[in-house]
């Protein structure tokens, strides 16, 4: 997915790094990964231990991070939009105007990333950078135990208390689509982008399912 | 015995009522060590009520909870998580210094963030679900 863009700025101190939010495992990402034919480092992450870490709530969400190892841009949609909530269901297309806003947007976002490491652009300072990190609460801090007791049940053979901790863990922290969506997928290949997932992205009402980078 | 969940890692240890464990394994299991004034890390030592101590016995979940961390188990007992207190969490973002992890690549070769100063990092996630 960053290929591209890791080729094209790799000679000037850039490195990507990709993480897979993926509870199934390595075999079950390595058909993806292996189609992108990366040269940049591609991790798995069973845990959500990156989201636990950086209070992340869905995929793909990129920090920006600069040679001294400081964050300069908080947790923020990667390149992807809102589009996709108006596309045809039964023919699962957009509007020839949906398509070309959503790939301008993902351009937008690309030459974001380029300003930034050739000169330094939209590196937040401090101060905004932090304002611009969410609040980890009592209740997200449950969550992610709750989440990785529920991986680690699956992984052994429970699926049914493993399911129930991946359930309490999202209701206890019902912005992350991450969690809500891993545990779909547990349960079965396909359903984290079932009905219920449509349901869900419904009820977000007015609210973005990606928040704009505010770039 | 009982697996445990922890920042530290996942760990095997013989408990009873709960999580009490003995000295040892409560500093396997979370990285502080039982001293008379407290359980320490470094130099920061947070002290135990009274009642989570019994000799070289400590009470990890009532250490742990103190700390601000959860504590949650599966309802059979036999394995527990404990988290990240969410202060722990904030006050490590709001310095700014990106979190340092390491994570296996697709063939297993472990792979460290902080190996990567000097660049500038894009961090993303993905998923296939």
């Amino acid at each position: 997915m960053w290929q591209a863009l890791y080729d094209e700025l790799k000679d000037k101190g850039f490195m990507v790094v990709a993480v897979a939010e993926e509870s199934r495992g390595a075999d079950h990402a390595r058909p993806w990964i292996e189609q992108a034919k990366s040269s940049y480092w591609q991790l798995i992450d069973t845990d959500h231990r990156l989201s636990d870490l950086y209070n992340l709530v869905n995929v793909p969400q990129a920090v920006w991070i600069d040679e001294e190892g400081r964050i300069v841009r908080p947790p923020e949609t990667a390149g992807s939009t809102d589009h996709f909530r108006r596309m045809d269901l039964t023919t699962r297309t957009m509007s020839p105007e949906d398509q070309a806003a959503r790939l301008r947007a993902r351009e937008d976002y690309l030459n974001a990333v380029r300003a930034w490491v050739t000169t330094g652009r939209h590196a937040l300072p401090a101060d905004a950078a932090r304002a611009g990190l969410p609040k980890v609460t009592k209740e997200i801090a449950e969550a992610h135990a709750r989440f990785r007791l529920g991986v680690w049940l699956r992984a052994h053979g429970d699926a049914v208390e493993g399911d129930r901790q991946m359930n309490t863990a999202s209701a206890l922290h019902p912005d992350s689509w991450s969690m809500w969506r891993q545990a779909a997928d547990l349960d079965e290949v396909g359903k984290a982008s079932g009905p219920n997932f449509w349901k869900r992205v419904q009820a977000l009402g007015d609210r973005p399912y990606y928040p704009p980078p505010k770039l | 015995m009982t697996v445990i969940l922890a920042p530290t890692g996942e760990h095997k240890v013989s408990v009873q009522d709960g999580l009490w464990m003995s000295a040892a394994d409560a500093a396997k299991v979370t990285g502080w060590t039982l001293k008379p004034e407290g359980m320490c890390l470094a130099e920061r030592c947070v002290p135990l009520p009274t009642a989570a101590v019994k000799g070289d016995r400590v009470d990890v979940a009532a250490f742990w909870t103190k700390l601000g961390g959860p504590v949650v188990a599966a309802e059979n007992g036999e394995v527990w998580a404990l988290g990240a207190p969410a202060d722990e969490r904030n006050t490590a973002l709001e310095g700014l210094e990106a979190p340092d992890f390491t994570l296996p690549d697709v063939d297993g070769t472990p792979r460290t963030l902080s190996q990567l100063r000097g660049k500038k990092v894009f961090l993303a996630t993905w998923a296939s679900w």
